[in-house]
């Protein structure tokens, strides 16, 4: 850098945007009469992991991580399946009236949260046969408060069809043409042929779907509520009880919770930030 | 007449319209790609909508056995007198109009800094973007304790000899103290967008303004500004959409308080439908908070459109 002024900017934003993190870190390893004092210091004077084990005993942390784990996994896994051959059946399938409905998957986009949650909770109140309903979806609590439930509102996001639709669009419907010649069906086509070639579009989907759990807090407080069910950032909420804050345990959970992803982002930063950064271009 | 003459123009003409009407057997292949997302779609995405919109029409509590209960135009009536409400409308106006020019435009100057060839500067990027990364709920945490009467901002007050200040307890300054802590949780998202944008501007631009002898100002104005316009726009819109449905924050942070001056439409929803069981009036909220979003982000696409 020629100018040593960008770099001291650079450095002095980089600092400030980190020092939440560095109090965050911080107050996990300080022993509770460190964290309530008039003169915090920026470094424990007596370091302790008594924060950890009662994040991870009290906080039923370490349950609330697997339940994440468990969601994500199945939202991620369920998005690159279905939003993906979705968006190629759009892309180099086409279908009657397949544009329209196209159209009417892009326009749900833009709908916010608030008005689907309401509907979204009695559905999965009233799925039939689960959770002591009926086959009307009657008498018990459906899916409220299981893993699954957490997971429904999650499965298929309309922009990842969109995403997909796009990527496919951009590849040559030539390369299909020649596998059909040589007599290959249509789920090899898509198979061998167009997914390969979109290694890419899985991680950008995933990494949106993953980001779509990982960001929502309203949808868990809603559906979840016993300590078997909630999820990390729920778990993490629960940390603030009536306006007390256990700082220091609520501390260390949040560096656990944070580390496993923050492992992930910086291994595969590239893509992660690609990832991102895809509807913006695309978009 | 010999079958291979007939077959050779034949198939020759017919090739090009195979590809544009794929046989039917090809058409019902694409369905049944489409068909588990759109049945996904239908039933939690679009029929949701519908029943949303017609929850907004009736009285309903989930405690009642009995069924929703028609009112018509009821609950959107009582939502125009509702102070409560209008308060929320413009707790949530107030608090978009004060995170948008900060989230975009720091996060705009962090992308001209960090769009710089610098050894190590994949990791002054990942330190910039770590907020984005962290959930609402842990960084929400941090804030509380930042803000607290022990935390940090006051002890730096103290050391400036200031008077401490109870920054979320304070009907004047929480919502402005909630505010500065979402412009943080949303530079780093911002800042990549933007540093695709700026990368996705060809370099032979820079150049020939350049040989023609223009400043870095006017690079910047003349290049950077008009390249980096539909980046702008989507970020503008994302923010929009996203900071209007503020609700993990204001959750940890404030509760709402104090006296409602932290209570977004969004929160104001939720306690009316999951604290107060009033699921109709809840879903009539919804409704008109949907047409304020669509209303900002339409005039902002429209405004940015025509600033050229």
């Amino acid at each position: 850098m020629r100018r040593p002024g960008a770099l001291v900017a650079l450095a002095t934003a980089t600092i400030l945007v980190l020092m939440p993190f560095w109090w965050m870190v911080s107050m996990a390893f300080k022993p509770e009469a460190e964290v309530f004092t008039q003169e915090p210091r920026l470094l424990p004077a007596q370091p302790t992991l008594g924060n950890f084990s009662v994040a991870l005993d009290d906080g039923n942390l370490g349950r609330a991580m697997l339940n994440f784990a468990i969601v994500a996994l199945i939202v991620v896994v369920a998005n690159c399946v279905f939003a993906l051959l979705a968006g190629y059946a759009f892309a180099k399938l086409p279908f009657p009236g397949g544009g329209a409905v196209f159209l009417a998957i892009v326009s749900t986009t833009m709908v916010p949260v608030a008005v689907t949650l309401i509907p979204l909770f009695l559905i999965t109140k009233g799925i039939p046969l689960a959770g002591g309903n009926d086959l009307l979806g009657q008498g018990g609590s459906g899916l409220l408060d299981t893993l699954a439930g957490l997971t429904l509102p999650h499965l298929i996001g309309p922009l990842n069809v969109f995403l997909a639709r796009q990527f496919f669009l951009g590849l040559a419907d030539e390369l299909g043409e020649a596998g059909r010649v040589d007599g290959a069906g249509e789920l090899t086509v898509f198979w061998r042929i167009y997914l390969p070639l979109a290694k890419p579009l899985v991680a950008t989907v995933a990494v949106f779907a993953f980001t779509a759990v990982w960001d929502d807090f309203l949808w868990p407080l809603v559906v979840t509520g016993s300590a078997e069910t909630q999820t990390v950032q729920l778990a993490l909420s629960r940390f603030l009880t009536g306006g007390n804050v256990a700082y220091g345990p609520a501390m260390a959970g949040s560096v656990l919770v944070i580390l496993p992803i923050l492992a992930v982002f910086l291994f595969n930063q590239r893509s992660f930030i690609a990832g991102l950064s895809e509807g913006g271009v695309k978009g | 007449m010999s079958v291979a003459t007939q077959a050779g123009p034949a198939t020759a003409r017919s090739r090009p319209a195979v590809r544009r009407r794929p046989s039917r057997r090809r058409r019902l292949i694409g369905l049944a790609f489409a068909a588990p997302a759109i049945a996904y779609l239908a039933v939690f995405q679009m029929f949701p909508m519908l029943y949303g919109l017609y929850l907004s029409f009736t009285s309903y509590s989930p405690l009642d056995r009995g069924a929703p209960r028609f009112v018509g135009l009821g609950n959107y009536a009582a939502l125009a007198g509702s102070a409560e409400f209008l308060q929320s409308v413009g707790v949530t106006v107030q608090f978009v109009a004060e995170v948008l020019p900060f989230a975009v435009g720091i996060a705009l100057g962090l992308a001209l800094l960090a769009n710089r060839r610098v050894r190590g500067i994949g990791l002054w990027r990942a330190g910039l973007f770590l907020p984005r990364i962290v959930p609402l709920t842990a960084v929400s945490l941090v804030w509380l304790w930042l803000y607290s009467p022990d935390g940090w901002f006051n002890s730096l007050l103290a050391d400036a000899g200031l008077r401490p200040h109870t920054w979320l307890l304070d009907e004047d300054t929480a919502l402005h103290a909630v505010a500065v802590m979402r412009v943080w949780k949303a530079l780093g998202g911002n800042m990549v967008l933007f540093l695709a944008g700026l990368q996705a501007i060809p370099k032979t631009l820079y150049e020939a303004a350049a040989l023609d002898g223009a400043g870095a100002w006017a690079r910047f104005r003349h290049v950077t500004l008009p390249g980096l316009r539909p980046v702008m726009v989507y970020v503008i819109t994302v923010n929009i959409v996203y900071l209007a449905q503020s609700f993990a924050e204001i959750f940890i942070l404030t509760g709402g308080g104090p006296l409602g001056s932290t209570t977004t439409t969004n929160f104001l929803i939720y306690q009316q439908a999951f604290q107060n069981n009033q699921f109709g009036s809840a879903s009539a909220m919804a409704f008109v908070l949907f047409a304020l979003i669509f209303a900002f982000s339409f005039v902002a696409m429209r405004g940015m459109g025509r600033r050229s």
